[in-house]
């Protein structure tokens, strides 16, 4: 899936990486809890979460996430933004809470870091 | 006379980066800086990216439980080499630190994202080999390998 219908589908905001849209992404871990992402993630994943500081854009940076998607309203602040930037990583936001987010990429036939 | 990396990449390379307890604003800085110096000396992606996360949680440990640490890296035609010393207040249980989800994680550290205890399992998950020793309310010291011929890439 591109991460263009990922947007489209969630409704999302492009808070960075209007550029990126046409990545394609099959793996997504979703956590608010960075050690999981860590310990879980893979290279190349969506990361989807709620926690919205610097550490997000850390994390995705260190696992090698290719996108991250703020669920909840959340939005990352200027640090991570500016991190993200640096490092490629495209950020969307969507107001939908991480189940429905989930949810909806899961029937789209996305697939978890754990298969 | 600055060395180019190809010169590092055999001859090998030293640095240090200090870690300062408490301060979660700059937390995640120095392994940030690692993963770039590793990915530029040319390592394979695989082993960077093992070592980047073995580093961003050791580097999170020192922030989030002393007062400050010292982050030696240093990497030769063989290894990566993490020497991870910090001043505060020690682990009294090494061996329960190490299990899978015991934290002593305050609610603000969580709500950073960190505090699953599952750092300390995953650094070593991550390295070839792994050694922790600590002295309570001295600090806490970790060595950490990852090979780069051979080990768990392999
Ligand atoms: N550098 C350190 N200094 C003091 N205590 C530490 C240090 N690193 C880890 N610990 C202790 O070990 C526990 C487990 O660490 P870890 O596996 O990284 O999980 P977490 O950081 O999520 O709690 C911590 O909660 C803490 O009590
Ligand atoms: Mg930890």
């Amino acid at each position: 899936m591109k991460l263009r219908e990922i947007k489209e589908l969630l409704a999302a905001e492009v808070i960075w990486g209007e550029n990126h849209l046409e990545i394609e992404i099959d793996t997504v871990c979703a956590s608010d809890l960075m050690s999981d992402v860590l310990a879980l993630g893979k290279p190349g994943m969506l990361l989807i979460t709620g926690l919205s500081n610097v550490q997000s854009v850390r994390t995705a940076d260190i696992i090698e996430a290719k996108a991250i998607l703020y669920v909840r309203g959340k939005k990352p602040d200027q640090e991570g933004i500016s991190l993200a930037k640096k490092k490629g990583i495209p950020l969307l936001a969507t107001k939908y809470l991480m189940y429905q987010a989930c949810g909806l990429l899961y029937q789209k036939g996305l697939k978890s870091v754990h298969d | 006379m600055a060395k180019n990396r190809s010169d590092e990449r055999e001859n090998g390379l030293i640095q240090q980066f200090s870690i300062t307890g408490g301060d979660f604003y700059h937390a995640g800085h120095v392994s940030t800086q690692i993963k770039e110096i590793l990915k530029e000396l040319g390592i394979d992606p695989n082993i960077v990216r093992r070592a980047a996360i073995a580093a961003y949680e050791a580097e999170m440990n020192v922030v989030m439980y002393a007062q400050k640490g010292l982050f030696t890296l240093e990497v030769t035609p063989q290894k990566i080499h993490f020497f991870v010393e910090d001043e505060g207040q020690g682990i009294p249980d090494i061996e329960l630190a190490m299990q899978e989800g015991y934290s002593t994680a305050t609610p603000e550290m969580r709500e950073m994202g960190f505090g699953a205890g599952m750092g300390l399992p995953n650094i070593k998950k991550n390295s070839d080999i792994f050694k922790i020793t600590s002295e309570v309310g001295k600090g806490t010291v970790l060595d950490i390998i990852i090979f780069i011929n051979q080990g768990k890439n392999q």
